[in-house]
């Protein structure tokens, strides 16, 4: 099957279910990426339907049988930075947001927990934070995550192994306490303190 | 790409290993490709699949 350069075909229903069936399969992944970028669950939600209707618009443009994944999520990224240039407020990421963005369900094995390491994530720049995402949560290759993010593959691979090291550094100094839910657990025993000094029993 | 001084090696020897991290990033990942989709999105799909798909042909559509 081929469009593109091809003339467009006016109506194939056959093909338009095919691709509204991929799309819909990949809505969950579109949303965990919305998710990771905006670190907002609302403003995910907008940004991953307004590229899953961008992808459904530009249907004729999208070879079948190519990775339709890797094409959404490069719509999604490029929706996502011209939303954030036109208002960069909005879209910048909130720590209050992201707390709130995914339910902690924290694994005592492990050595990292869940709220440490949203906050690292967070504190990450922008590009080694998608490309982590993508490389280390999305299953793409190197050179998919390249295509995606519109730059060379030694750059992802760069950005991946630096975002690596710096969420490492994070992690075990605890950096995130700064920023974090912990500060905000300081303020509410300094909270209680003052509420316990004002009222002395 | 080796630049001298910095041994990759010594980045093994750190409590927090890249295995942890990397098997929670999947969770925080995966923990919302199994939210539920909201009913908003195959709305918005049927939506746009009514406006863009003309009864007839597009005189345009060639262009």
């Amino acid at each position: 099957m081929t469009a593109g350069s091809a003339p467009k075909p006016a109506v194939d229903p056959v093909r338009d279910a095919a691709f509204r069936a991929q799309l819909v399969a990949l809505i969950p992944q579109l949303r965990a990426f919305a998710r990771s970028l905006t670190g907002d669950a609302t403003a995910a939600d907008d940004l991953a339907q307004d590229a899953m209707v961008k992808a459904w618009d530009a249907r004729a443009s999208f070879e079948m049988g190519t990775n339709m994944k890797a094409w959404t999520f490069m719509i999604l990224r490029n929706q996502f930075y011209s939303e954030k240039r036109r208002s960069w407020r909005q879209t910048q990421l909130d720590q209050e947001a992201a707390e709130r963005t995914l339910v902690a369900i924290d694994d005592p094995a492990s050595p990292v927990a869940l709220d440490e390491l949203r906050m690292g994530l967070a504190m990450l720049p922008a590009e080694q934070r998608e490309a982590l995402i993508l490389v280390g949560a999305g299953g793409f290759a190197y050179e998919e995550a390249a295509a995606i993010c519109g730059c060379a593959v030694g750059t992802v691979k760069s950005r991946v192994s630096r975002a690596r090291r710096a969420l490492q550094d994070i992690l075990e100094r605890g950096d995130y306490v700064r920023d974090g839910k912990p500060a905000g657990d300081a303020m509410g025993s300094i909270l209680a303190q003052a509420e316990r000094l004002s009222h002395p029993a | 790409m080796k630049q001298p001084g910095k041994d990759p090696a010594i980045i093994g020897e750190t409590r927090i290993n890249q295995e942890a991290i990397g098997a929670r990033l999947r969770q925080l990942f995966d923990e919302v490709v199994n939210e539920p989709v909201p009913d908003e999105f195959l709305a918005l799909l049927s939506q746009a699949d009514n406006h863009a798909t003309p009864v007839d042909r597009d005189p345009d559509a060639d262009q």
